[in-house]
């Protein structure tokens, strides 16, 4: 059992009643209970996502909410949260209402709607914060659509301050960014592909983390992906400045050579990086400069995927992967199973301010079985998004999520597939 | 051949060099004879594939396959014309089903040969992807210096212009570092790419540094005039700090030779009484480049017979 909130970690039964945790301990008295044996395995709070995409209204070919939940909790995420770039875009109540009725039909999950941080992402006139809040979104963000107009973010942290929610960003400077399509550097050159320089995100984190100053608003980074976006971020924290952040089990693992042999599959945004980025990327992750793994899980069809380079949008599945592809910092032994579990669940709910991400006593029983030394070979066919996007596709991981519940309810087991709903 | 398809100078051994220039000498004597045809390819055919116009490229493929018999059909899809549910892919999936003995490829963006390779039965070759390779052009640039120079290995080669959204030049670098030649590269700062060293290059700013001891200056075309402002001033400042003339080749060997993959913009990268002076092998190159795809072709389209032939002698 693996409970960062309670810093236990040990062997115990975790006693669920009416869908929340009852109590957790050695040898309790389970009479009159369902039994889930989970001996031998990993015991811990459902994972909660901070970033991703479920496509849905707009663009069901790619995935929607039901498929998304279905993958999230097979890859153990009890909560997500999904980005606002739909079609139409989460922008005002009605969408915000529509994905979370949606949500509590279709999905195993539960979701929690990101509103965007401006009309129609358009970076322009800012959303109705307050009425949005009241809807259910959990907070605001242009995601990949990054604000460029300073004064726009200035006005849209300072007025978050009202409704008291993170400002996700997205930080990469479009005019920095330019054409490019993978990291600036050898592998671009050698690849003869337009690069996107890490000065792009260096900056920007730079600029909102001095309007975050400013302002006092609460600044989450998306997806961080730089050694220089890493040492912005741990600074600032050193500061005192209210900043979070993320980063994707891509980012940890993965370098833009793994876009040698021009596989669409690997092309993200922000970028994969260099060796030297993944290393910062997961000296961050362990020192706490970033809180939390997010996996900005972004689905894309197959003829989509293969356009050539530079047509093919960008974004990777991350939903089934993400506990076995992060799953190596433990490995390495550079996090103890408590603190990658930390990053994954406990972590991620705080920045939200959300209940769940812990085994104590009166919290949501959402709970993740993981077996941590499981392999098993992901089969993108097989997989529950309708999207096969992903560079790990037909590859032998190890450490899988064996058992997932939410509310103390089985919706997933490895063997019987997604139950519910 | 090491590999089933030429996708670009990188994968090549130094041996399948020689190979192909070697070949490229003989194919050369073909084209000097009265009936320039052979009957090698008779009876196979080769699809030129090209997404982006290139009328001297597959003019050159299109006489070295005819030269060599095979049937050539020429294939243009224009990008515009790809229905957005049609992906390229699904493109080279039809292709494939027409069961073609050799694929010529060229695109405007990197890449794309390779991605078409991995779905076609039929070795691919790439003729031009984006700013990343452009094999053929290498492989004539190559043939021009060892008849001029007698050699490849030990000279030093300085490649001009924008090396940045060259595949020329990408291709040249391997090539010609694989035979054993020393490679620089000259350009103002904004058109040389990120970690150009790791090619194995030295880079320059100084246009005289780079050109001193030179055996080969090759200037590459400025080509994309959506460049202009944002890579660098003006075509006039250009020619003005990297335009080659005969002043500024004084620099390099006095037998130094002066190279272009064509066509040149008179007065921009060379000047005038430069391209038509007798350091200048141009015309040598563009003779050479029908010679190198009739030994390309039959390496690599003449090894096996279509994918039927091939299944029927499998055991
Ligand atoms: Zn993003």
């Amino acid at each position: 059992m693996l409970d960062p909130a309670s810093e236990r970690d040990e062997i115990a039964d975790v006693l669920c009643v009416d869908g929340r945790i009852e109590a957790v301990g050695a040898e309790l008295d389970g009479r009159g209970a369902e039994i889930f044996d989970a001996e031998g395995q990993w015991v811990a709070p459902g994972f909660v996502d901070l970033h991703c995409h479920l496509r849905e209204p707009g663009q069901e070919y790619k995935e929607d909410i039901a498929s998304g939940g279905r993958a999230a909790v097979a890859g153990g995420f009890t909560t997500v949260a999904c980005m606002a770039n739909t079609d139409p875009v989460n922008d005002d109540p009605a969408t915000t209402d529509f994905i979370l009725d949606r949500a509590r039909n279709d999905s195993p999950a539960r979701v929690y709607p990101v509103a965007a941080a401006t009309k129609g992402l358009e970076g322009k006139v800012m959303t109705e914060m307050s009425a949005l809040l009241n809807a259910g979104a959990v907070a605001f963000s242009d995601d990949g659509r990054t604000i460029m107009d300073s004064g726009v973010m200035r006005r849209v942290l300072e007025y978050s301050r009202l409704v008291d929610v993170p400002i996700i960003v997205h930080c990469e400077d479009r005019t920095l960014v330019g054409d490019g399509v993978l990291n600036e550097g050898a592998i671009s050159t050698r690849l003869g592909l337009p690069g996107n320089p890490a000065i792009a995100e260096e900056v920007h984190v730079s600029r909102d983390i001095k309007l975050a100053e400013l302002t006092g608003a609460r600044l989450h980074v998306a997806h961080v992906s730089t050694a220089g976006g890493v040492e912005e971020v741990r600074r600032a924290r050193e500061r005192g400045i209210s900043v979070t952040a993320e980063v994707t089990p891509h980012h940890l693992t993965l370098t833009d050579e793994a876009a040698l042999g021009y596989d669409t599959s690997t092309k993200v945004a922000p970028p994969l990086r260099s060796a030297a980025d993944v290393a910062a990327c997961r000296a961050g992750l362990v020192d706490g400069s970033i809180d939390a793994i997010a996996t900005d899980h972004a689905p894309h069809a197959q003829h989509e995927k293969e356009q050539q380079f530079t047509e093919a949008p960008h974004g990777m599945l991350g939903f089934e992967t993400a506990a076995a592809v992060s799953l190596d910092l433990v490995r390495r032994a550079e996090l103890s199973p408590l603190e990658w579990v930390r990053r994954l669940s406990l972590n991620p709910a705080r920045i939200l301010r959300r209940p769940g991400g812990s085994l104590v006593p009166g919290e949501p029983a959402d709970v993740v079985v993981i077996d941590p030394e499981k392999r098993w070979v992901y089969d993108t066919a097989k997989g529950h998004s309708k999207s096969r996007n992903s560079p790990w596709a037909g590859q032998e991981l190890t450490g899988r999520v064996t058992a997932t519940f939410v509310e103390g309810k089985l919706v997933f087991h490895v063997d019987r597939g997604v139950l519910a709903p | 051949m090491k590999h089933r398809d030429l996708l670009g100078m990188e994968d090549l051994e130094r041996a399948d060099i020689e190979r192909i220039l070697e070949t490229a000498n003989h194919m050369r004597e073909v084209g000097e004879r009265d009936v320039k045809k052979v009957p090698t390819l008779r009876g196979r055919t080769v699809v030129n594939l090209f997404f982006e116009a290139s009328t001297r490229t597959r003019a050159s493929f299109e006489i070295a396959g005819k030269r060599l018999s095979a049937d050539v059909v020429n294939f243009s899809p224009s990008s515009s014309s790809l229905k957005k549910s049609e992906s390229i892919l699904d493109t080279a999936r039809t292709l494939d089903a027409m069961d073609p003995d050799c694929v010529i490829v060229r695109h405007s963006v990197a890449g794309v040969p390779k991605c078409i390779a991995d779905v076609l039965s039929a070795p691919v070759i790439n003729a031009g992807d984006g700013a990343h390779e452009h094999p053929t052009q290498a492989l004539l640039d190559m043939l021009t210096v060892q008849q001029e120079k007698g050699r490849i290995d030990g000279l030093t080669v300085t490649i001009v212009g924008d090396i940045a959204h060259s595949r020329v030049a990408r291709s040249n670098i391997y090539g010609f570092r694989r035979m054993g030649a020393e490679v620089r590269v000259a350009a103002p700062p904004t058109m040389i790419p990120a970690d150009v060293e790791t090619l194995g290059v030295k880079a320059y700013t100084s246009l005289r540094e780079a050109l001193e001891g030179a055996d080969v200056v090759m200037a590459l075309r400025i080509q994309n005039e959506r460049l202009v402002g944002s890579w660098f001033p003006s075509v006039r400042e250009y020619s003005a700090t990297f335009g080659l003339d005969r002043a500024r080749l004084r620099f390099a060997k006095d037998d130094a030779i002066v190279m272009h993959p064509g066509p040149v913009n008179r007065g921009v990268e060379l000047s005038h009484e430069l391209t038509d002076d007798r350091s200048s092998v141009i015309l040598d190159q563009v003779r050479n480049g029908v010679a190198i795809r009739m030994a390309v072709l039959y390496l690599f389209a003449g090894r096996q017979r279509g994918r039927a032939a091939a299944e029927e002698t499998r055991p």
